[in-house]
Parts: C-alpha cells; structure tokens; sequence
C-alpha cells in the first residue's frame, strides 16, 4: 500500500492535461511488453522451422531443431511475465476450470496448451523420438533414464515406424503454421480488440504482430546460430545465413507495409482520438517509436540487409552486417511492443492528458524480474541442447 | 480387435496414454476446484452477489435521522435546506443509530466547512446561493447568523453582496463602482428573507441608461455620453454592454 | 418472367438447404441450449438471504450536470461508505470541473477527486464561455466491455443490471481496468483485486439510496429502478433531454446525464 502510494504521488506531478484520477496508476509495466515479445518469438521460430518441413527450403536445414528448441524455450517461459503480473498468482488456475468464452484473455490457456502438447511437443518428438531411443541405448546413468522417460519408454525403430514419425512431422508442422498464426494473432487480438483504447483498437494489430513476431522470430534464430556455431568450434553454413537473411527481409517489408498503412488509416481517418495520439507520439513515444522502432529497428537493417544483397560482398562482411541488423531488429520489435503496451496507456481515455510510466527496479513486476524473465529462456536453451542435441553430428546415422 | 489394436503404431499407443493422463487431470481438477455455486445464475459465482450485499452500512441514511430527531427533521425539511441529508453534514451515522449514546456525530462548526458549497466559484450554477468568505462577516462562525437546519438568516442582511458575491466583486472595479444596486433594481425588503419569491427589477429599455448616457443627459462631463438615435438604435444596452462592469469586452 | 420465376425457385431452394444444414449443424448446440434453459426453469429464482431477488429488479442513475454544485460530498461519502482507499489514486466517484474559454480551449481538473472541493482561483486570463461539474462513476453498461473480458467471470453484470466484482475470484489481471472507457476501475492496493462502483449494492438491496446519492445536496444525482413507471429515475429520463457518456461504443451506459455538455468525454 504504502509503496504504492510512493511510487504514485511523484507521478502527480509529471501528468500533462487531465487524466482520470484511476489512471494515474499504469497497470500494464514492462512485464507485459516482454509477453507479446517472448510469444512473437516462439511463433517466429516455429515458422522459421516449417519453411524447412513444409515448403523444403533445404538451405535452412541446419537451424530447423535450433528454430524448434528455441521455440520450445521461449513458449515455457511466455506465461511466466503473465503470473507475475497478476494481483493473485495463486488463483491463476481459474482461467482453465472457469474460463469466459466471451474473454480474448480466457483463451490463453487453452491457446497456449494446444500450441505447447499438440504442436511444440509433439513435433519435437517425433522429430527427435529415433535419435533419443538410440542415445538411451549408449548412454548410462541419469542421462539414459531422462531419455528413456522422454521417448515414452517407446523402442520401436523399424522403418516402418520412422516413416510415421517423419510424415508426422510434416503433418503436425501443417498443423503448426496456423496454430503459431493463432497463438501470436491472438495475442494481437488481446490489444486490438479493446474499444475503448483507439491506441490498440484495430482490425489490424493480429496481423501486424504476426509479422513482427516472424521477424523476430527470424531475426532470433539467426542471432542464435551465428553465436553458437563459432563457439561450438564449427564453420557458419553463409548459404543458410544468406537465406535467413532473405527471409527477414521479405518479411520486414511486409511488416513495414502493415505498419505504414496502419499509420496512414489512422491519420486518414482521423478520429476523435487522433489529436491525443499525435501528441503521445510527437511526445512521449518520440524516441521508442520514430527513432528506435522505425529507424533503428526496421529502416536502417532493411537497407544495409539490400545493399550487401547487392553488393555481392565478401562473406566476412555479409556475416557481420547480417548479426547486427539482427540485433538491432531485435531491439526494434522489442520497443514495438513497448510502444504497443506502454504507449497505449500512457494517454486518458479522457483524450484529455498524458502520463508517465516510471519502472521500478525491484519486486515482481520491475526491471529485474523482467530482466531475470528475459534471460530464463536462454537458460533453458542450453539445458534442452544438452539434452536433445539439434546438431548435425549429433544425430544418429 | 486384437489386430486392429497391433496395426495402431506404438508411438500413437504412448501418446494416447499420455493425451489420456493429461484429460483426465483435467477434468478432475475442474470439478474438484470449480466453486460449487458458479454458473447458477450466470458466468459468475452466484454468491459473490451476496458477498457484494454483505458489506456493513456507514450511512444511515436520513429516514433513521428523522426516528428520533423529528423537531429538527421538521425544521430542516420546510427550510432552504430540505433536500439536505443529514450526514452531509454530520457525517456516516449508522453507529449513531445504532447505539446512540456511544457514538456521537460530527457537528462542523469551522468556518471552512460550508464554504464547501457556498463559497463563490464561477463553475456553480448559477442561482446557488454563494458568497466570497474573505468579506463575507470574516471570522464569525457561520452558525451565528445562519441556523444550519434552517439557513436563512433571523438577520436579513444588509448587503446585497452578502449573496450576490460575483457580481459585487465585478462591480466594485467597474466604473459603475458608486452607483447602489438599487439605483437600477428596485429591490423589496422581503427580497432579502424570501428571494425567490420577491425578485428585484430590472431595467427594460434603452432609455434607462440613457438617463445619464445620452448627449442631452445631466451629470459629470466625464460620464460617456452617445446619441440615442445614431447608436445602435436596433439593440437594448446590456445585449452589449454588461452593466456590472461595463468595460468589458 | 419465366426465366426469373424459376430463378427465385432455385434460391429458396438453396435456401431451405442451407438451412437444413444449419439446423443440422445447430442442432446440438440448440438442444443443449434448451435443456440448459428448461433446467433453469426448475431452479427457483436466484434470492439473497433478506429476500431480495435481482431479477425483479433493474437499477440506474440519472446525474443533472447543471444541479452539481462541485462540493464533493458524493466523493467523500463513497469513500467512506465502501472502505475505498483514501489516496488520490483510487475512486469509485469524483466529480470534474470543465472550463471552456472563449478561444475553444477547454481545462478539465478533479484535484483529488474533488474530495477537497474545488478552488475558484483564476489560472489564466482567458475569458470563460461556459463552466460546469460533471459527477463521474461507473456506467453499469448494459453492455459492459469489462464483464466481457475478465478471463475468470470474476466481474459480471447482475440480473439487476449492477456490475459487480467477485473480489474472491478476481486474479488481479487488469485487463478490465484496460477496457473500461470510462476510468471507472482500479486495483485494490491491499487485496490487488479490481474495484469500482457497485452503485452500493450492499445498501440497495435493504432499500437505501447509494451513498452519493444520499448525500448529494442539490439532488443532482437520481438513482432508481429503470423498469418501474413510478420510479424518480423514470422521471428524471422523462422530464429532460438525456446524455450518456462515449456513446460510439455502444456499451449502453445505465448512467444517463441530464445537460450533458459535447465537451464531456
């Protein structure tokens, strides 16, 4: 209580026009914005994979159980910012025993369940079920036994029975592409379907961070590979690399164009509410928005990704510029959801006056739980590769 | 039978087992954690509508008042101040009522609390009594003229600023700064302890100001004068002039 | 002619087919529609303990912008009589001040929701055109955004009408507080459950008057039954030209405004 009103009364001062007075206290912090950024994510990486199942882009084959475990660890975190955001974690159990069919949010649990048991860990067993019954038959100890209760206890490699698993593969990956559309559309549609936010309100908020999602879920993937690749002591396959970066091209620009003609709507349009969102833009979201989200993160990795397209340039170079878009379009989908959550509450719904956020550094919902949040799926990266090995060499011949 | 189950593959076996598991802690834990009363009348607990029902009353509401106070009831109902409940001014009471001897209303008595509404304000509507308490009789406690159950005062006032704060403060910067209110209203005394119902003239027509603001008018020199028939002959002073502070735009 | 005869008889052919279809495809859904109905008919009428039914019911408010004096009591009294927290940055009611200059410029204040009444000092040497209060609460929308999003079924709308929160099963989400058009909700800092108006529910169904309604000086606030001719609410919605807030959202507010001003969002 007290902490709270701390954290409040200084914000009194800094409101410009007329808020209401409920407003003054911002509920959706950072925690929020890491959600949509971790799940866009998963849905990016998964997406990634299935143009390897399911169109046969051969070139990305390397990152294909990369793209799925990185998937996997990024949805298994996904939830986590969501509890700790909630007044009470310990009733959260409630949006699956009684969940509001007519409630965007109710659907989370069952959205996300689908998309972790019947696509995530379905395709990833099947995918991987030969090469763990064959491991657990080297292996000894706890390793063995880990293997041996992740396959089912299941020992049948006859090939009869890895075809199965390879024609499930494709079929859940089939399956896959419009569950990893809903599970990020969905989310989109928690924001857009707000009315009374005409920040968030739009038809097109599902598809915008549908595509942000598959940029940085591209975008991730590529980070990924080109830091484990070296320090596994291993060469860069620059084909790979030059196909992902195409892939992240074309996307961008789709996402680009989604975002520019959502712009341009709104301004032809030019609601009650464009006034107050101008001002919030010019303003507060100044630098997150124009700078950071349209210059750093999608103008300048669009035109140095063309230019080395090109330039035919030595592949050091190409190598180089590929890691640092990626980084900065990392940086960029991260502040559009920032500006997404964020800025969309920090105007009143008066139309009337604009807030601030302060981030706090402590407790559950501040900068060090989301630091800590963020750092989570990496860390369970490394376990899953432990584990479930997606390198060439590992797998059995 | 027992073919078709050998011709199921034997990862499908184990998923189904697994599916299996997992759908039914499902449905156990629905039902098990599921409140008994939800969804009885809608897509919500129905007892949460008695919960809301249970919460304990602060305020009494005024009908408890009049139980046993009916000698103020009476007073404060044929006064100015008949729509008034009784805890807005004395505060939440249903400990009051309920054991009146232990807990006694409050009774304001600063000179701060009905300003809380009387005092002048440009947001008010108009016609809400008002007045400006810095001059309005400074330092006496309201309830020495002003019997709270029956406000109109036993001393009529002797100003008409007393009430009309806004205009007198307009008028006292004004050029017309001399002139008595009741050179232009003709004012009956029983205005001041009946207000509605003796209202105060006003003047009608062009002529009354022209008795000082006419070429041919008597008075000072330095009194603007204009020529009747030339001035704006199709309109009546105050449509643009405000004769409380006539300099105004 | 011919042709276009039996062109219209293709169509209703189309049509019955269609609809046989969707009776097909509705059908269960249907049926377990009406059983859940007929079960509902034998279930008696949901009553609370002293009797009262919510069904027979069907509560708003009427506020007359141009009686509302800006004294705050209804402020005060509703904090007082729902235990809300006595910080600025919790309120179930306030009331808010509009100026409107002569240029076009319009100042909205509520300084502590107007708990401390408002002060008359001028800020600006702008000419006022017009000035007024505008009471704020929650609407009750017949179509409440809130109650459409909690996850949980945690906030709902009442057989009579009341939204009312379930602070026992709110898990503390917000996304309600988000969809709320009107600023009417919050997070309770103690319980980090969300609250709002319950057009004090607790005093309606023993009969009593809202506490802001109680207090109101200048019975700018009306509250009453919306289904019953004699009702003061009834009058009130027959005797004046009626407002209510943000109607483009269609979430068909239960708080309806006598003098509303286009200023007032």
């Amino acid at each position: 209580m007290e902490e709270i009103v701390q954290h409040l009364t200084p914000i009194l001062k800094e409101i410009w026009g007329y808020i209401f007075p409920n407003e003054i206290e911002l509920h959706w912090g950072v925690l929020i914005v890491l959600y949509p950024y971790l799940t866009g994510l998963v849905a990016g990486a998964f997406i990634l994979a299935s143009l390897v199942k399911v169109f046969n882009v051969k070139e990305l084959q390397p990152t294909y159980r990369l793209a799925m475990l990185t998937a996997m660890a990024f949805l298994i975190v996904a939830p986590l910012p969501l509890l700790a955001h909630l007044g009470h974690p310990e009733k959260a159990y409630e949006i699956l025993i009684t969940p509001n069919s007519a409630s965007a949010m109710a659907m989370f649990g069952f959205v996300y369940a689908w998309y972790l048991m019947a696509v995530l860990c379905l395709e990833i067993w099947f995918e991987y079920r030969r090469d763990i019954i064959l491991w657990s038959q080297k292996e000894t100890g706890i390793k063995k036994w880990i293997h041996k209760i992740i396959s089912l206890f299941s020992k049948d490699i006859s090939e009869k029975a890895i075809h199965f698993d390879k024609k499930w593969v494709k079929i859940i990956t089939i399956i896959g592409i419009p569950s990893a559309f809903l599970l990020h559309g969905y989310v989109g549609f928690i924001f857009g379907s707000i009315k009374a936010n005409p920040w968030w309100s739009s038809v097109l908020m599902p598809i915008v961070f549908l595509f942000s999602a598959i940029v940085s879920g591209i975008a991730m993937v590529l980070i990924l590979y080109m830091i484990i690749t070296p320090v596994r002591g291993k060469q860069l396959d620059i084909l790979c690399l030059d196909k992902l970066a195409s892939y992240l091209f074309y996307v961008m620009i789709i996402d680009f164009s989604l975002e520019a003609l959502d712009f341009v709507h709104r301004v032809y349009e030019s609601e009650e509410s464009i006034k107050i969102l101008a001002y919030l833009v010019s303003n507060k979201l100044f630098i997150s928005l124009v700078v950071i989200q349209l210059f750093m993160g999608m103008l300048i990795p669009l035109a140095m990704i063309a230019l080395i397209k090109i330039s035919k340039s030595p592949p050091d170079l190409k190598k180089m510029v590929y890691f640092i878009s990626a980084i900065l379009v990392q940086v960029g989908i991260f502040s559009t959801r920032w500006n997404i959550v964020i800025g969309g509450q920090l105007f009143s719904k008066s139309f009337r006056g604009l807030t601030v956020y302060k981030i706090t550094f402590f407790g559950l919902e501040g900068f060090f739980a989301s630091v800590i949040v963020f750092c989570l799926p990496f860390i369970l990266l490394y376990i899953f590769t432990k584990i479930l090995p997606p390198w060439e060499e590992a797998r059995n011949p | 039978m027992k073919n078709f189950l050998q011709k199921i593959p034997e990862q499908v076996k184990r998923l189904s087992i697994l599916l299996l598991v997992v759908v039914i802690v499902f449905i156990v834990a629905t039902s098990l954690l599921t409140p008994k009363d939800f969804g009885l009348v809608g897509h919500y607990r129905a007892g949460a509508i008695q919960n809301n029902a249970d919460k304990k009353m602060e305020y009494a509401g005024q009908e408890a008042c009049a139980d046993c106070h009916d000698d103020l009831w009476k007073t404060k109902n044929s006064s100015y101040h008949k729509n008034l409940s009784c805890e807005v001014c004395h505060g939440p009471s249903v400990n009051h009522v309920n054991e009146p001897d232990q807990f006694k209303p409050e009774k304001p008595r600063d000179r701060t609390f009905c300003p809380v509404c009387h005092e002048f304000n440009p947001s008010r509507p108009t016609g809400f009594p008002q007045i400006v308490s810095a001059s309005h009789n400074p330092r006496r406690i309201c309830v020495t003229c002003h019997n709270p159950h029956n406000p109109t005062p036993s001393q009529t006032p002797k100003e008409c600023s007393a009430c009309h704060a806004e205009i007198s403060s307009a008028k006292s910067v004004s050029s017309h700064m001399d002139i008595p209110c009741t050179k232009c209203h003709e004012t009956l005394e029983k205005h001041k302890l009946r207000p509605r119902e003796y209202l105060p003239t006003k003047p009608a027509n062009r002529e009354f100001c022209g008795q000082c603001h006419s070429q041919d008018a008597k008075g000072d020199e330095f009194i603007p004068r204009i020529n009747m028939a030339t001035h704006e002959p199709r309109y009546v002073c105050w449509q643009c002039h405000y004769p409380h502070l006539p300099e105004a735009q | 002619m011919k042709n276009k005869i039996i062109e219209t008889d293709k169509k209703v052919e189309r049509r019955s087919f269609l609809k046989k279809i969707a009776i097909l495809a509705l059908a269960p859904i249907a049926f377990g529609f009406l059983g859940a109905t007929d079960k509902l008919k034998t279930v008696k009428k949901w009553m609370l303990e002293n009797g009262y039914i919510p069904s027979n019911h069907k509560w708003g408010m009427g506020i007359d912008i141009s009686k509302c004096i800006g004294c705050g009591r209804c402020a005060v009294a509703c904090k007082n009589e729902n235990n809300v927290p006595k910080e600025p940055f919790f309120f179930r009611t306030w009331v808010e001040r509009y100026r409107i200059y002569e240029n076009g410029d319009v100042q909205v204040d509520s300084p502590n929701g107007s708990m401390d009444g408002f002060d008359n000092s001028r800020t600006t040497n702008k000419k006022m055109l017009r000035s007024f209060f505008v009471p704020k609460i929650c609407n009750h929308c017949d179509n409440p955004p809130c109650v459409q999003v909690c996850p949980v079924g945690a906030t709902f709308k009442g057989e009579d009408g009341v939204v009312l929160v379930d602070s026992d099963y709110c898990v503390g989400c917000r996304y309600c507080i988000q969809a709320c058009p009107y600023g009417a909700r919050f997070l309770h800092p103690e319980t980090h459950t969300a609250e709002k108006c319950t057009f004090c529910y607790h005093r309606i169904v023993q009969d009593k008057l809202p506490a802001c309604v109680e207090v109101c000086p200048t019975q700018a606030r009306v509250f009453g039954e919306l289904n019953k001719k004699a009702s003061p609410l009834v009058r009130f919605l027959r005797m004046n030209k009626i407002g209510i807030l943000k109607p483009s959202l269609n979430t068909e507010p239960k708080v309806y405004y006598a003098n509303l001003d286009m200023e007032v969002k």
